[in-house]
């Protein structure tokens, strides 16, 4: 991909490879995480573990509904259980073994979901989910990380091991634009400001935080300043960065790799309204589904790409009051 | 009323020239596209070259949504570079826009979407649902009195879904006999053989049977046996029917071969590679017109 490039960002791995990286090393730590797949371990890269612990990995085949109940059941037994699958067929096929078996009971069950949205590229729309965030954010206790880099996927990774309670982590397949540098520690449920600026807030989780930053970079060109909040939580949300951003900023536009309706705007949309109505504008897929491609075409023409939020944030500052 | 089938009656010998053209096809097409799934589309192109091409089933390219039609179903979306080459082959769309597979603005897709290409019947790409839709369709023609037959692919892994076996169960309830469903036995899925992933799915015959099935088992690269299979579950009745097609993942070509581990699953072929398995295909064919 190339979001990010034009201001000089690096390129570090996937998000998925980063996971992958990192649950091998807590698997060494902490005895008692286990893995369950659905046969697409070289894929989720949850293979690492696979490799180094075969007696706590099981691949269950292809058979979401069933994934999802066995991580449940060695859940209840007191395993640290992490399932994990494509994210469109983790959410969607087993979506309601995930509200009974583990939402419901609240259960401590890790869903990792890899080939989000539709950076995935070639494989086209049946492979992209493009609502899990929607799904997910909708379960009562479940906590919802969407990691930019990295970094941030390395973080989340043992971050959601440490929190008690259900967690959905979403990751990628392209290489991604480094946000972050090699020190990152933050905490679930609080945005990281990775851009100051006053004139207008971008609040975007995943790959959209390069893409936000790269925007924030041209707007700076044209006198505009704006604030780029890194939103790696879109559950619990960050409500009181939101109340600061609108009240601070008077505008506020947000971005993410997912349809327009359920994910990260809808959720801001709704503490601003509620808390400080100002000017909203969202940079999402147009509820719509995609089609194959390479990623970057696939992000000018479904909406995504840094002039789409360029344009987004000079029509929200054209409405401040 | 018109009936395409006689167009499409070839010999057996002409079908064998048929798949050896759409063997390269597929090859050629995930190459240039620098992914997609060719071990799994070669596993299967035998079986639909039989299907499309010796008259077993009865279709009009001209009319895509003629109501008459048999119906294919290719469960195992990812084998859609398969799937293309057959349509287009078969007269469906013009065989130039195979070049342009997986790129942005093309309908010939990473997986296939009944919404954008003639002659696709369903939208797969996530496993486990085609037999389900087939179902579906081989029950509208009961409630419609009509005479066409379904005939739906799925792959030895994707069996693992337990949609499969709901579907399964419920067309042996309906005794739908206008359904063959036809597995793709190559005995890999992604991370490995079925064998390791998945050993109680072998062999497949007996859970068909125990449910209810007409079960026949082929090698699904004899084109005798894929020709004459599918005829004859036209005279099976009262029950749903599989082919159970012994295949190879990547058929025979030493580039899949030599990665014994999965096959491949999942990759193009890099241009090297491609030449090689392009000329082993060649000799391969050469041996059968010889035979
Ligand atoms: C519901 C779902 N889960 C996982 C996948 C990812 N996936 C694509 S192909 C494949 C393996 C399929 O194996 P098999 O059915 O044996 O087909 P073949 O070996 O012929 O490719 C998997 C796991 C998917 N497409 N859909």
């Amino acid at each position: 991909m190339d979001i990010g490039k034009s201001i000089g960002l690096e390129y570090g791995a996937a998000t998925r490879d980063a996971f992958g990286e990192a649950l091998e090393k807590l698997g060494h730590e902490n005895q008692n995480i286990v893995v369950v797949d659905g046969d697409v371990s070289d894929s989720t890269r949850t293979q690492a573990f696979r490799e180094t612990f075969p007696e706590r990995f099981f691949n269950v085949g292809i058979a979401e509904s069933n994934l999802v109940g066995v991580a449940s059941g060695l859940a209840a037994s007191g395993k640290q259980a992490l399932a994990s699958s494509f994210a469109v067929f983790l959410l969607c096929n087993a979506y309601d073994q995930i509200r009974m078996s583990i939402a419901y009971p609240h259960l401590d069950v890790k869903l990792v979901g890899s080939h989000s949205g539709i950076s995935l590229g070639e494989d086209g729309a049946s492979q992209m989910a493009i609502e899990d965030l929607a799904l997910a954010a909708s379960l009562p206790n479940f906590t919802v990380l969407v990691p930019a880099d990295e970094q941030a996927a390395a973080w989340a990774t043992r971050a959601m091991f440490e929190h008690e309670g259900p967690v959905y982590l979403r990751t990628g397949r392209p290489d991604a634009p480094k946000v972050y540098s090699s020190d990152t520690r933050f905490e679930i449920g609080k945005a990281v400001r990775v851009r100051d600026g006053d004139d207008v807030t971008i609040i975007a989780c995943g790959l959209m935080v390069a893409a936000a930053l790269e925007a924030a970079q041209h707007l700076s060109n044209k006198g505009i300043e704006a604030r780029v909040l890194d939103m790696h939580a879109v559950k619990p949300l960050d409500q009181i960065a939101v109340i600061k951003a609108a009240n601070e900023t008077g505008a506020i536009v947000t971005a993410e790799e997912h349809t327009i309706t359920g994910g990260l705007g809808a959720a801001v949309a709704q503490v601003v309204v509620k808390e400080h109505p100002v000017p909203v504008g969202f940079v999402a897929i147009m509820d719509t589904y995609a089609e194959s491609g390479d990623p970057n075409d696939l992000f000018k023409k479904y909406g995504l790409s840094p002039e789409h939020i360029i344009h987004e944030v000079e029509s929200v500052i054209d409405k401040k009051a | 009323m018109p009936q395409t089938t006689d167009l499409n009656r070839h010999s057996i010998g002409e079908l064998q020239r048929i798949s050896h053209k759409l063997s390269q096809q597929i090859i050629e097409i995930t190459t240039k596209a620098g992914s997609g799934h060719p071990s799994s589309s070669l596993s299967m192109i035998d079986i639909l070259t039989g299907l499309y091409f010796s008259g077993v089933m009865n279709y009009d390219p001209k009319r895509p949504d003629w109501p008459e039609r048999d119906r294919f179903i290719l469960s195992k979306g990812h084998g859609a570079p398969g799937l293309y080459v057959t349509l287009a082959e078969a007269g469906y769309f013009d065989p130039a826009l195979l070049s342009t597979l997986r790129e942005t603005d093309s309908p010939i897709e990473g997986h296939p979407n009944m919404r954008v290409l003639p002659g696709v019947e369903a939208s797969t790409g996530s496993l486990g649902q085609g037999l389900s839709i087939g179902l579906g369709h081989a029950l509208a023609a009961r409630v419609d009195g009509r005479h066409y037959r379904v005939y739906v692919l799925i792959g030895d892994g994707e069996s693992d879904e337990g949609q499969i076996w709901e579907a399964t169960m419920a067309a042996a309830k309906y005794q739908v006999d206008n359904l063959t469903l036809i597995l793709d036995y190559n005995k890999f899925q992604q991370t490995g053989p079925v064998e390791e992933v998945m050993p109680a799915l072998t062999p497949p015959g007996d859970k068909w049977r125990a449910f209810g099935w007409y079960t026949h088992e082929i090698d699904g690269h004899d084109m005798n046996k894929v020709v004459s299979s599918l005829e004859m579950m036209k005279s099976v009745v009262n029950q749903p029917q599989i082919i159970i097609a012994n295949t190879k993942k990547g058929k025979g070509l030493s580039p899949f071969e030599a990665n014994d581990t999965n096959r491949l699953h999942g990759k193009a072929l890099s241009e090297d590679q491609a030449k090689t398995a392009i000329a082993e295909l060649d000799a391969m064919y050469a041996k059968l017109e010889g035979a």
